[in-house]
């Protein structure tokens, strides 16, 4: 777990950086560190493998794909990693990954994000996947986004909330 | 709160500056003390040029951060969670639910489980707090299907010009 500097850190990164010329300067400011030592917090943060990237962050809608689905599938517990293992090849998928089962309700435990700009590109994509990585035999769903109520990066400490944000 | 379905459908045209800021720099940020003079460098236009663009392109709702995206499971704990919700109570219910801080996507699916979230908190005990007052303020139960493995390492996104 992280400790309580790393805490601080993520709470002021998880709003984005400052678009300013010096945006680690001014994160620190928040925190009470300096640049070099938010830099360093950074690259430490990223060696314990817990910032998976540091980018611009998109949003597939306003980029023109309007038909996003979550798909799922109910994969044998003993198939199941070797087949998520196959899913990166697929360019259109942005996340995958294996959940536990909310029995009776729910049997799924394989979830893909799939992007395309209409839904029958999107129906083609999950097809293609789906043959491509040999989970024809599962029982499946394709579930289309339709409003979005909420999207924000993740907020794992108080303290730092930005409302403001508000995507 | 706000629907997408309200937006105008504009036809996306992207300059070739605009797609390069897009997708060029989804992995890899700079950690540079002034790291949008390096992108400005790479991209040969000035700084301010590079802020004023990112600017421009996160008021458009292209872009939602520049910024970290973290490994879910490696700081607190986190859950997808889902609802079956009568369709005339859904504004409702979705409020509530995007009321609380430990939700940072919250979204209508076409199935008879019409509402997904997802729920983060720096430990269990909050997690657990969160369903049950979502439970008890609804009336409605919330499925929790905690991630056990990522198989997609690599969370940017290539857009297709």
């Amino acid at each position: 777990m992280l400790n309580e500097q790393e805490q601080q850190l993520v709470g002021v990164f998880q709003n984005g950086f400052p678009l300013t010329e010096h945006p680690f300067h001014a994160m620190g400011q928040a925190i009470g560190l300096n640049e070099q030592q938010v830099l360093d917090g950074l690259h430490a943060l990223q060696e314990k493998g817990i910032i998976k990237r540091i980018g611009v962050v998109v949003h597939h809608h306003e980029l023109g794909y309007r038909a996003n689905a979550m798909v799922v599938w109910d994969v044998p517990d003993e198939s199941v990693r070797e087949i998520g293992a196959r899913i990166k090849q697929f360019d259109f998928v942005s996340l995958c990954y294996l959940r536990r089962r909310c029995l009776p309700a729910w049997p799924y435990n394989l979830y893909c994000m799939i992007h395309g700009r209409e839904r029958n590109e999107t129906l083609e994509r999950a097809e293609r996947l789906t043959v491509g990585c040999g989970l024809t035999p599962y029982k499946r769903e394709v579930l289309f986004s339709r409003r979005r109520f909420k999207q924000c990066g993740a907020r794992y400490f108080q303290g730092s909330r930005n409302e403001a944000l508000g995507t | 709160m706000r629907s997408l379905e309200t937006r105008p459908s504009v036809d996306l045209q992207l300059s070739p500056l605009e797609f390069k800021l897009l997708n060029d720099f989804q992995h890899d940020f700079p950690l540079h003390p002034r790291p949008y003079l390096t992108l400005a460098k790479t991209l040969g236009i000035s700084e301010a040029e590079v802020l004023e663009r990112l600017r421009t392109l996160q008021a458009a709702g292209l872009i939602s951060r520049v910024g970290v995206v973290l490994q879910p499971r490696k700081v607190g704990i986190s859950t997808l969670a889902a609802m079956q919700v009568p369709p005339e109570r859904l504004e409702e219910v979705a409020a509530l639910v995007s009321n609380f801080h430990e939700v940072n996507h919250n979204y209508e699916r076409e199935h008879a489980f019409n509402l997904w979230f997802v729920l983060t908190a720096a430990d269990a005990t909050r997690l657990a707090e969160v369903i049950a007052a979502i439970e008890s303020n609804t009336g409605l139960q919330v499925c929790s299907m905690p991630m056990e493995e990522d198989f997609h390492i690599d969370l940017g996104f290539r857009i297709h010009g």
